[in-house]
């Protein structure tokens, strides 16, 4: 959908916190509907702040954004976010915190348990429903965490370096469900990293952001078909592509003050 | 030996050693001496003798220690949410609860005895005084400290305050709430008894453990005494136990505390 209007734009976006420094400076891009877009750049480039403003949780301190027509306060029904934390309730088991968000809007508890049970099961967890998530391990509570951001069925997914506390071999594996559920369900996902494997895996575009005050530095489309496997991560486009980013990032390092 | 073993019989020869020594004490003083520290055996004597006496006000002082209790937690908690509210209403009540709880409480009891009048009523509101502070400073604790990235989430699903606070606040706070529980259990048998040492014995009714206290000390009981303070002591340890139970219901499933994998 080339020329269709953006879900999310953002216009000459500037933020600072109060009478601080500014933490964006004129921030300005487009997301198609259906676009994963990773946002990667050094500590302090305002890339979590970014994910903050669309969600309408901070306001912004000039310029403007939209989010599917909407100013982001008005918007909350379309968005949901995933923490790099997995912020789950430890007094619920995994069902209970999956159905907050639900419970929050008012929803009958019939109807958001059998949402919340179809949602475990599409993050592979339907044996864990009654778990406290003391009980879970790190990737199982992220786990929970995304099938609670995914069943409010949000048409945009912020997502705040959701596996940047997990190993490895976890982290890579969940980003290949998180691509297979997105084949299922058309969302729109911004997604903050510092890891230039993972938003190359993830993405069709990557801002790369400088720091001080927060800009757009440059843009990389990736070029690589979905669906998107463990193989994807062995061709020659990939490797290519990760070493241009990790390129991009080092140039962005240096303009650091 | 075994380690189980050795767990539970240490204590036990802990216990042993301490009356052996106790006797000993008892042993060494001169005759005339000797009723200042009265034998086990006097002890258990007494308790044969006083029995229904001291029975009858146990439960008379419980009676007290628990209303007291079971008020202030319900007020403690509310003042908690009020508090909770704005740094602001912190900053302006707080003095105020410390000066209550730095007035030492035997000099608030004949107050006390002379505004509400003696008897239940004062025992319960001087035992409502010593458990009220301690319980609202952890509860207004444990309200405010919920995790920042919780709030956050709440925040971003609209949830409405009512909702942040009773679906979010108040559970987060169950731990700080059970702390300060734990605390007031301890403190309520002993408010209750000086209540009652200063108005349980002219209610009309039954005087309490403290009552008993001012009368067995007056006629130089001591091994009455001695039995009084084990009963005491066994009410103390009703409450904790009331507590942590409550507390084992409440957390064991989700908290940290409680965990099985204790290591």
């Amino acid at each position: 959908m080339p020329n269709s209007s953006p879900i999310v734009e953002f216009t000459d976006v500037e933020k600072r916190y109060g009478e601080g420094p500014l933490i964006l400076d004129r921030i300005s891009f487009g997301a198609q509907r259906g676009d994963f877009v990773s946002l990667i750049g050094p500590s302090g480039c305002g890339k979590s702040t970014i994910l903050r403003l669309i969600s309408g949780l901070n306001p912004l301190s000039a310029g403007r954004i939209d989010v599917d027509g909407m100013k982001p306060e008005n918007a909350a029904e379309e968005l949901s976010f995933v923490f790099q934390e997995p912020t789950l309730l430890p007094w619920l088991t995994a069902v209970r915190n999956v159905e907050i968000p639900m419970r929050l809007r008012g929803a009958g508890p019939a109807k958001r348990g059998e949402i919340a049970r179809r949602s475990l099961a599409l993050v592979g967890l339907a044996d864990r429903e009654n778990y406290y998530p003391r009980q879970l391990s790190g990737g199982q509570k992220m786990r929970v965490s995304i099938a609670r951001a995914l069943s409010s069925s949000p048409r945009i997914l912020l997502l705040d370096e959701p596996f940047g506390a997990l190993d490895e071999m976890t982290r890579d594996h969940l980003n290949e469900e998180l691509l297979a559920i997105r084949q299922q369900q058309a969302w729109t996902a911004f997604f903050v990293t510092h890891s230039v494997a993972e938003a190359v895996f993830l993405s069709n575009r990557i801002l790369v952001l400088s720091a001080n005050p927060g800009r757009i530095h440059s843009e990389v489309r990736v070029e690589l078909p979905y669906p998107r496997t463990e193989e994807t991560r062995l061709s020659n486009t990939y490797q290519h592509l990760v070493a241009e980013v990790s390129r991009l990032l080092r140039s962005v390092e240096r303009l650091r003050p | 030996m075994n380690k189980q073993v050795l767990r539970w019989l240490m204590p036990v020869m802990t216990g042993v050693g301490m009356i052996g020594l106790w006797y000993a004490v008892h042993m060494s003083l001169g005759e005339e001496r000797r009723f200042l520290v009265p034998a086990p055996t006097e002890v258990f004597r007494a308790f044969h003798d006083k029995g229904p006496a001291l029975w009858g006000a146990a439960l008379s002082t419980a009676e007290g220690a628990f209303f007291g209790f079971a008020s202030a937690v319900a007020l403690s908690f509310l003042m908690a949410l009020f508090l909770s509210l704005s740094p602001l209403i912190r900053a302006s009540f707080y003095p105020y609860l410390m000066i209550l709880q730095m007035t030492p409480i035997i000099v608030m009891a004949p107050i006390l005895v002379l505004w509400v009048g003696p008897g239940l009523m004062s025992v319960t509101v001087i035992t409502f005084l010593i458990c009220f502070f301690p319980m609202v400073v952890n509860t207004t604790q444990g309200l405010i400290s919920t995790d920042r990235n919780l709030v956050d989430f709440f925040k971003m699903c609209r949830a409405t305050t009512r909702q942040e606070i009773f679906l979010l606040r108040v559970p987060a706070a169950l731990p700080y709430f059970f702390t300060g529980l734990r605390i007031a259990a301890t403190l309520a048998p002993i408010g209750a008894i000086v209540g009652d040492f200063y108005a349980g014995n002219s209610g009309g009714g039954q005087g309490g453990l403290g009552f008993l206290t001012i009368i067995y000390s007056s006629q130089f009981q001591m091994g009455a005494l001695f039995a009084t303070a084990v009963v005491a002591c066994l009410l103390g340890f009703v409450f904790v136990a009331g507590v942590i139970a409550l507390s084992w219901l409440a957390l064991h499933k989700w908290h940290d505390s409680f965990s099985q994998t204790d290591s």
